[in-house]
């Protein structure tokens, strides 16, 4: 899922840089407030551990492998400001230190994992908890599902960046059929680590959680 | 489980998983990665401006056992993460009062 430098022109990786700037200044200003001496170990925990389940590579068909996202992982642990927060700094790493997602191609991932993937994957989540009554098996089953949706959805918004400024030639129905049926097998993956992940701390330490705490505001 | 025992448990695992899991991870091209070959747009990637640093590609330059140089390359990158993460929420949070 790491776009790297070349597949998307110079033009549409800084509009995409710019706004993902933007939300994830927004995300530091709304995080700011639920940074309590509670809360902030968990969100460094959280995005070391997110760097962490991005090297492992698992294979999902012939040929292909996925890894963990984890952005609907870390804003069910700790919110989707802190969550934003959390995977901008482990995109940033990867880009500045290990080679990993191009440099000009930084924007367009951070908007893709760390405001595309937090986002959908949260709102789903709260949706599928509210729906089952928020019970704690309602915070699993929407953790899972939250995560199985965010990675194609992911790939959809790397689809739609290829059909703005792709450099290939390629017709925008051919990469985004080509990126979603990938991603959903990967899907599987993330909503398995993310609900193993989710309930081990929930068992733990369920007062951690805040997704846990959150009852659905959003509705669509 | 104490505040104490839940961080030093998560923080192992996340060192365990990047130390010594990584060197068994799949080397199979990611889903985008089998994308853009499949189609063929794989070609119109271009190096990093970071691909000759001395941890590009998760392999600690000059050390050829691949064991130790991707746990070694993972625990500098937990280690990394966790250290940019301390400084940002410091601040963020210093910024507050």
């Amino acid at each position: 899922m790491h776009i790297p430098d070349g597949f998307i022109n110079i033009p549409t990786a800084a509009g995409a840089a710019a706004l993902a700037l933007t939300g994830v200044g927004y995300s530091v200003k709304k995080a700011k407030g639920e940074l309590d001496e509670k809360a902030a170990p968990l969100i460094g925990l959280v995005s070391v551990f997110v760097f962490a389940g991005q090297m492992i590579n698992f294979p999902v068909a012939a040929g292909t492998s996925g890894h963990l996202l984890g952005g609907a992982l870390a804003a069910v642990l700790v919110g989707p400001y802190a969550a934003s927060l959390a995977l901008t700094v482990v995109l940033a790493i990867q880009a500045l230190l290990f080679a990993d997602g191009g440099l000009t191609a930084l924007g367009l991932n951070v908007f893709n994992m760390s405001i595309f993937g937090v986002w959908s994957g949260y709102a789903i989540f709260l949706l599928v908890r509210k729906t089952l009554r928020y019970s704690n098996s309602a915070l699993l089953i929407g953790s899972a599902v939250g995560a199985f949706a965010s990675v194609p959805l992911a790939a959809t918004s790397f689809s739609i960046q290829y059909a703005i400024g792709g450099e290939g030639t390629f017709a925008p129905s051919t990469v985004f059929t080509a990126m979603f049926g990938t991603h959903l097998l990967i899907g599987i993956g993330e909503a398995i680590i993310t609900t193993l992940t989710v309930g081990a701390v929930l068992k733990t330490r369920p007062d951690l959680v805040y997704g846990k705490n959150k009852r659905a505001k959003v509705t669509s | 489980m104490i505040n104490k025992k839940f961080y030093l448990f998560g923080l192992t695992i996340a060192l365990l998983i990047a130390g010594v899991l990584s060197f068994y991870a799949s080397s199979s091209p990611d889903g985008l990665e089998k994308v853009a070959t499949d189609l063929g747009f794989i070609d119109t990637a271009k190096d990093s401006a970071t691909s000759k640093s001395a941890l590009a590609d998760y392999a600690i330059a000059g050390i050829s056992n691949e064991r130790l140089s991707v746990g070694l390359a993972g625990i500098i990158g937990v280690i990394a993460t966790g250290l940019a993460m301390y400084l940002i929420i410091r601040f963020i949070g210093k910024k507050k009062n």
